[in-house]
């Protein structure tokens, strides 16, 4: 039986390195693979947990975050789209409208 | 006795209604209104002297001031010899000026603005003697020193006007503040302000020492040094001596008025209605003889360098206030009074005379230049014989005011109890010879002589003055001869009327003469009363032969000693002392280190500083915003970041 | 065995990901997060979750990565290669990003668990199957959720639709 803190050091381990590269990587698409790593490892805690303290509802959340996880990246990466149709540039920093 | 509130209030009333509609309704006819209300103050002025002379007195507050607890003062009026004289002395001097201001005045643009200014100044200085407490006198102070700026900076588009304004305003700041002080002193130990009771209770804290700076002094010496120094201030002695030669900018009746007879003559009114404290401390006594006698000298020497009239005759003020100083130094006080009297007079005389040469001579570029006056005796025959009077007066030759006075204040020096009495004598008997002598250098110049004017006035010869101008010139006169039969001194035959009418209130001299002189007391004051005539007469002797016979003696001094000559005329430099020593300093310190340091630095760095530390911290803080999403999840991350880092460490 | 299988597991987790954030070309990137997601679903098979696993990878590595791959390659770019791929700023992101994972695995390494709550013992799960299991949970308790979730997939399904469409207006130009 492993121990579920390796599960939740992992988890975490994994949520770091999605958080590095979702602040540090321009190109969008990056990005948002970026954040897919980071709902994976809340996932990976979530089922230990829900392993370690046998409940289902752990699981279910798991099954919920998945498909939400689906759904924004389905939005997301139709709004690269338009964004590359109107500025051909998929590169975060020469986003700049918002800049005051 | 209630009448002698509308003495002040007269010139009051009138003094507002010409300065509110002067400019509209009044203008040439502006001097009606205040001639007639100090007309009136003057009678009414007399008819309380004559009540006070049949043995009247009175002392009755008009309205409550200040009630706080445990501080109370009123407007108040105090009807006693000393402050009946004053009023009977002020109105009567200042309708005199008032009327000749006519004359004088009559081209000025301001001439509504002059009566207004004249007769505000006569309410003031009427509410300053008549007052009975000391607040009263205070505020009277304070309202002489107003009007006396308002007045020395008249014509105030001229800078060297404003300028001695400014500086007769706070060279009398500076008496004011010991002043002050010294009546703070005075609630202090009395718990009131009003004369009465201070000078019933006076003798009881005789001994009551204080302890200042490591010594014990006794309260008595600090409250009279105290108010001495307003004396100080506003009577012009040294070391505040420095306004009233630079006063003579303001029109030649202001300086008539205020300047010779009556502001300034309010130093030695406080010294004497003070007396009682005064007497209290040989310290005081001390202090106010060495102040006169030193400024007596002092003045005595500068003036017969100066080539401006009026300058001559502010001097001769100074070393005349330095008498009655004297006098009251050494326990004299009615003589301090009598000499204020009868110099009242001559010396008014004295400067509305000198008023009348520059009227003839205005058109020239500086009409008080004695240089170019001379022989001007044939043409103003009205001001000559007024004006020789005056000085006749002023030099003590018997027979007239200045002599009777004068010789009362050294008979008392010379027999005083105090030991300084002997040297305040001397200084006297010397200063008696150098103003006949300087007074006559005066005469001889302006009157005497060929009239040397001429290129300067371009060809007009100089006439006499109007009537408005000579009538009462010649009514001084009169002052000036008769004034003095009120002080004949027993050992003359006479029962000195006016030092037995003040007695009540000042007391009477103490005299201690070795035993020897003591048996022949009469033969002394005689001899003493021969001595300061043949100094005096020594002194115009040698006036007349420096000026009229042998004129080339007059360039002795400048060649044979330049350094003295410089000295004297400078000044004794004190102007310029005050300058380095006081002047700069103080501007270094106001401009240099308050405004530049505190000011500038501090108070605008902080005003100034919030709002821009504020602004860049803004703008730094703009700059988080550029608009880079991935900056915004970089500052999120870092915000958890540091709130894992504080939740691990604490 | 069990502990081997789990550090095979984690350090491939790791380093593909790390491979992921790292990648210059982003075709790469979505094959190496392909990998990811495998590993990712043995690891739930090692927790007695088999229907997540399938789930992850029907769901995951079938349909989000193939909206991914899809993406990428309508984008099309080539010159990735050649410019920086990383903010200026990386160094601070990745000390923030230590930083917080350090403290927070500090914080949770002593986890212990608590004592059992729920009913899905690993005996449960053999007897009846972890589909079974959360299906029943799913649609007894959880039901609005579940329709919720519908909705919600609905909505993104209609959102990409009408974001990504044409706008034809009279006598334009398709």
């Amino acid at each position: 039986m492993i121990p579920i803190s390796w599960y939740l050091v992992l988890s975490l381990v994994l949520f770091a390195l999605g958080a590095f590269g979702f602040i540090a990587r321009r190109n969008v698409i990056i990005m948002l693979m970026c954040i897919e790593i980071m709902l994976n490892a809340v996932n990976i805690s979530l089922v230990a947990l829900g392993r370690g303290l046998e409940d289902t509802a752990a699981h279910l959340l798991v099954f919920f975050v998945i498909a939400v996880a689906a759904g924004e990246a389905a939005i997301g990466l139709a709004l690269v789209v338009l964004l590359f149709k109107k500025t051909r540039e998929v590169h975060m920093d020469e986003f700049r409208l918002l800049k005051g | 006795m209630t009448y002698v509130v509308w003495i002040p209030f007269l010139p009051l009333i009138a003094s507002i209604i010409t300065l509110l509609f002067g400019r509209w309704y009044i203008q040439k006819r502006a001097h009606w209104l205040p001639c007639i209300a100090v007309f009136g103050s003057f009678l009414l002025a007399m008819k309380t002297l004559i009540a006070v002379i049949h043995g009247a007195r009175a002392s009755f507050d008009l309205y409550s001031w200040i009630i706080a607890d445990t501080f109370k003062v009123g407007v108040g009026f105090q009807v006693d010899p000393l402050s009946a004289m004053m009023m009977a002395m002020v109105t009567c001097l200042s309708f005199l000026i008032h009327v000749y201001s006519i004359g004088y005045m009559e081209d000025d643009p301001g001439y509504y603005r002059f009566f207004a200014y004249i007769s505000l100044f006569t309410f003031s200085m009427l509410m300053l003697v008549s007052g009975n407490n000391f607040l009263q006198l205070f505020f009277g102070w304070e309202a002489v020193g107003l009007c006396s700026y308002l007045l020395i900076g008249f014509w105030y588009q001229k800078k060297s006007a404003a300028d001695a304004a400014k500086k007769a305003f706070i060279v009398n700041r500076f008496g004011d503040f010991g002043f002050a002080l010294g009546v703070f002193l005075v609630f202090l130990t009395f718990g009131t302000v009003y004369y009465q009771p201070v000078f019933e209770h006076v003798h009881e804290v005789a001994h009551e020492t204080i302890r200042l700076f490591g010594h014990d002094v006794l309260l008595v010496t600090l409250m009279a040094v105290l108010l001495f120094c307003g004396s100080l201030g506003k009577s012009a002695q040294f070391p505040l001596h420095v306004w009233l030669p630079d006063a003579m900018e303001g029109p030649t009746p202001v300086s008539a008025l205020i300047h010779a007879a009556t502001m300034v003559t309010a130093g030695v009114f406080l010294v004497c209605r003070c007396h009682e404290i005064f007497e209290l401390s040989n310290v005081a006594m001390a202090v106010v003889a060495a102040a006169g006698t030193f400024t007596c000298f002092m003045a005595a020497t500068i003036a017969p360098t100066q080539f401006d009239i009026k300058r001559v005759i502010a001097y001769s003020t100074l070393s005349q206030l330095g008498y009655m100083f004297m006098a009251c130094g050494v326990g004299a006080f009615a003589a301090g009074m009598f000499h204020l009297f009868t110099h009242a007079y001559f010396k008014a005389l004295l400067f509305l005379g000198a008023g009348s040469v520059m009227h003839a001579m205005h058109h020239a570029p500086d009409p008080t230049d004695m240089r170019y006056m001379g022989g001007l005796k044939k043409y103003m025959p009205e001001t000559f014989w007024t004006f020789l009077i005056a000085s006749l007066s002023i030099s003590g030759v018997p027979g007239l005011a200045g002599f009777f006075s004068k010789d009362e204040i050294l008979w008392s020096a010379f027999a005083s109890v105090y030991p300084w009495g002997k040297l305040v004598w001397f200084v006297g008997t010397l200063v008696a010879g150098l103003t006949a002598f300087y007074s006559f250098r005066v005469v001889f110049m302006t009157f005497f002589g060929e009239f040397r004017g001429r290129e300067v006035l371009h060809g007009h010869e100089p006439h006499e003055s109007p009537k408005v101008m000579t009538i009462p010139l010649m009514i001084l006169a009169v002052g000036a001869v008769v004034t003095g039969w009120l002080g004949v001194p027993s050992a003359l035959g006479g029962s000195n009327h006016f030092a037995h009418f003040m007695e009540p209130v000042l007391g009477h001299p103490h005299f201690h003469l070795s035993p020897a002189l003591e048996e022949h007391e009469h033969l002394v004051e005689l001899l003493l009363m021969g001595v300061s005539t043949v100094v005096g007469l020594l002194g115009i002797y040698i006036a007349y032969v420096v000026y009229c016979q042998r004129p080339e003696l007059q360039r002795l001094l400048p060649e044979k000693c330049p350094k003295l000559y410089r000295y004297l005329y400078r000044k004794w430099y004190w102007d310029e002392i005050y300058l380095y020593s006081i002047i700069k300093p103080t501007l270094f310190l106001a401009r240099g280190v308050i405004q530049g340091v505190l000011d500038s630095a501090c108070i605008e760095g902080t005003v100034n500083g919030i709002p821009d530390l504020i602004r860049r911290g803004g703008e730094g803080l703009r700059k988080l915003q550029n608009g880079v999403v991935n900056t915004y999840a970089l500052i999120m991350a870092t915000g958890a970041a540091v709130v894992l880092l504080l939740i691990y460490l604490f | 065995m069990e502990t081997l299988v789990f550090l095979y597991l984690a350090i491939v987790l790791v380093v593909t990901s790390l491979l992921v954030v790292t990648n210059r070309n982003a075709v790469h990137a979505v094959l190496w997060m392909l990998v990811m997601f495998f590993h990712q679903a043995i690891l739930f098979l090692t927790l007695d979750a088999e229907f997540l696993a399938l789930v992850q990878i029907i769901v995951y590595a079938g349909a989000v990565l193939v909206l991914f791959l899809f993406v990428v390659y309508m984008i099309n770019l080539r010159t990735e290669l050649n410019i920086r791929n990383f903010h200026v700023f990386w160094p601070v992101a990745a000390t923030v990003s230590i930083v917080m994972g350090v403290l927070a695995v500090e914080a949770i390494k002593d986890f212990k668990a608590g004592p059992v709550v729920g009913d899905m013992t690993p005996e449960v799960i053999a007897k009846v199957g972890h589909a079974k299991v959360l299906g029943k949970a799913l649609f007894t308790q959880h039901i609005l959720s579940f329709e919720t979730a519908g909705v919600l997939l609905l909505v993104a399904v209609l959102g990409a639709v009408v974001l990504t469409r044409r706008i034809r207006f009279k006598g334009d130009e398709v």
